[in-house]
């Protein structure tokens, strides 16, 4: 049994099936309320929900069941009396320790240590957003993408949008930057050099080979070897190198997958055609799957958490959702798909598990 | 002491009471006084800068008013969800 966490414009709906079978919604929770993401904390079990209400702010909330009570987490804001406020938490990964940290807008990391019930604000890498000029993406000044190194849990990587690549070896006492090699295609070419302004639109690591990372960059999609010291575009063999996000096959450090849309001028699947791409020589080709996707006529936008993974190898379970409220599955890899749901609220975020 | 009568979600945050006596010298300082007194309030209505949120309307005796709005004894501060547009 799969379930999947599916964080929409207008709640949180919690599905169960079988990969090729039927999904039914279990449950939905905060109905009306727009839910950026949700996960499991594996370690203590909680359902974890992230909702920024458009009257009381952005909240993590966490329950033991989703169908049950929710309770607010504590600690989920800035330092009072400072220039800005939390504007919205994008995602909670689970780090290696039990800990659990969760992205949000201005550009903050906040660690929880306790299933996710009390959260701390990194304050290293907040004294970089301070110092700095981050500069904000389309979607805000987003932490969207925060990835652990297996087995070590000081080891950290964040991607900020627009502030790039962001490591720390010392459990987030300090951290350095990782930017090498990409390019900021949207910038004046005199300017593309030493800016930081890098609008990584998500970032994954490869579990069996940490130092292989991947990137779904505004405009371009590249490949780290080195721990995201310096990457290497990739996207040449895909109609379009502008998406959202970015999912990996955990038994194949060659693998990643990309939903291409059509760029960022017009941001739905190129040409009515739903293609998830996917390359199993680390990008050196990129292959088409659709086998059972729409095939003309579907013009969707798939948004940067709104893909993930379960499983690995041959049986492979990767979803995806659009802001159309479609949601899709492969079972085997990406060979073939499903319809998981239809006419749901527009998907911000899938979580599988 | 200024009675703060809260709606909705506040409501239930504030042990479910409607209305709720509070001394402040002004919006902002009452709202405070709310939290202190009501910590789950916390971050509900005031952002951490001690601004009130956008989408939220306070009102002083029937008047649209701000953090800096002056409240005086027996004044009635209504905080209430914006009529916020949209699907």
């Amino acid at each position: 049994m799969t379930e999947l966490l599916i964080g929409t414009k207008k709640g949180l709906f919690v599905l169960e099936g079988e990969p090729g079978g039927a999904f039914e919604v279990r449950c939905r929770a905060f109905p009306g309320e727009p839910v950026d993401f949700a996960m499991r904390d594996p370690a203590s079990g909680h359902a974890l929900a992230t909702v920024t209400s458009p009257f009381y702010g952005p909240k993590i909330w966490f329950a033991d069941d989703p169908a049950g009570d929710w309770i607010q987490a504590e600690g989920v804001a800035l330092p009072e009396g400072g220039e800005e406020a939390l504007e919205r938490i994008w995602v909670i990964v689970a780090g290696e320790d039990g800990s659990l940290y969760a992205g949000g807008d201005p550009g903050v990391l906040f660690e929880s240590r306790d299933g996710g019930e009390t959260w701390e604000l990194n304050q290293a890498l907040r004294r970089h957003r301070v110092d700095e000029d981050w500069q904000p993406g389309g979607g805000g000044l987003c932490l969207h993408s925060i990835v652990p190194w297996p087995g070590d849990p000081d080891k950290l990587s964040v991607a900020v949008s627009a502030a790039g690549v962001w490591h720390t070896d010392d459990h987030g006492q300090t951290w350095r930057q990782g930017n090498r090699g990409i390019l900021a295609r949207y910038l004046p070419e005199e300017a593309r050099g030493e800016s930081s302004q890098l609008c990584v639109h998500r970032m994954e690591r490869s579990p069996r080979r940490p130092e292989r990372m991947f990137i779904q960059f505004h405009g371009g999609v590249y490949r780290s070897d080195d721990a995201g010291t310096s990457w290497t575009e990739i996207g040449a063999g895909l109609p379009s190198d502008f998406g959202f996000p970015i999912a990996l096959d955990p038994s194949d450090p060659d693998s990643a997958y990309v939903i291409p849309l059509q760029g960022d001028y017009d941001r739905v699947t190129p040409g009515g055609d739903v293609r998830v791409y996917e390359t199993r020589d680390a990008g050196e080709t990129w292959t088409p799957r659709g086998n059972g996707l729409p095939d003309g006529q579907a013009y969707l936008t798939v948004l940067r958490r709104a893909f993930d993974r379960a499983g690995e190898g041959p049986s492979l379970q990767l979803y995806f959702g659009a802001t159309s409220g479609d949601v899709f599955g492969t079972g085997d890899a990406g060979e073939s798909w499903f319809n998981v749901a239809t006419r749901l609220p527009p998907v911000f975020s899938i979580a599988a598990g | 002491m200024a009675v703060v009568c809260l709606h909705g979600p506040l409501r239930n945050l504030a042990g479910g009471r409607s209305e709720q006596e509070i001394t402040g010298a002004n919006v902002q300082q009452l709202l405070r006084g709310l939290e202190d007194l009501h910590p789950s309030v916390t971050g509900w209505i005031l952002d951490e800068r001690g601004t009130i949120r956008r989408h939220i309307n306070v009102f002083v005796n029937g008047e649209r008013g701000g953090e800096e709005t002056a409240v005086c004894a027996a004044d009635r501060v209504e905080v209430l969800p914006a009529i916020t547009g949209g699907a």
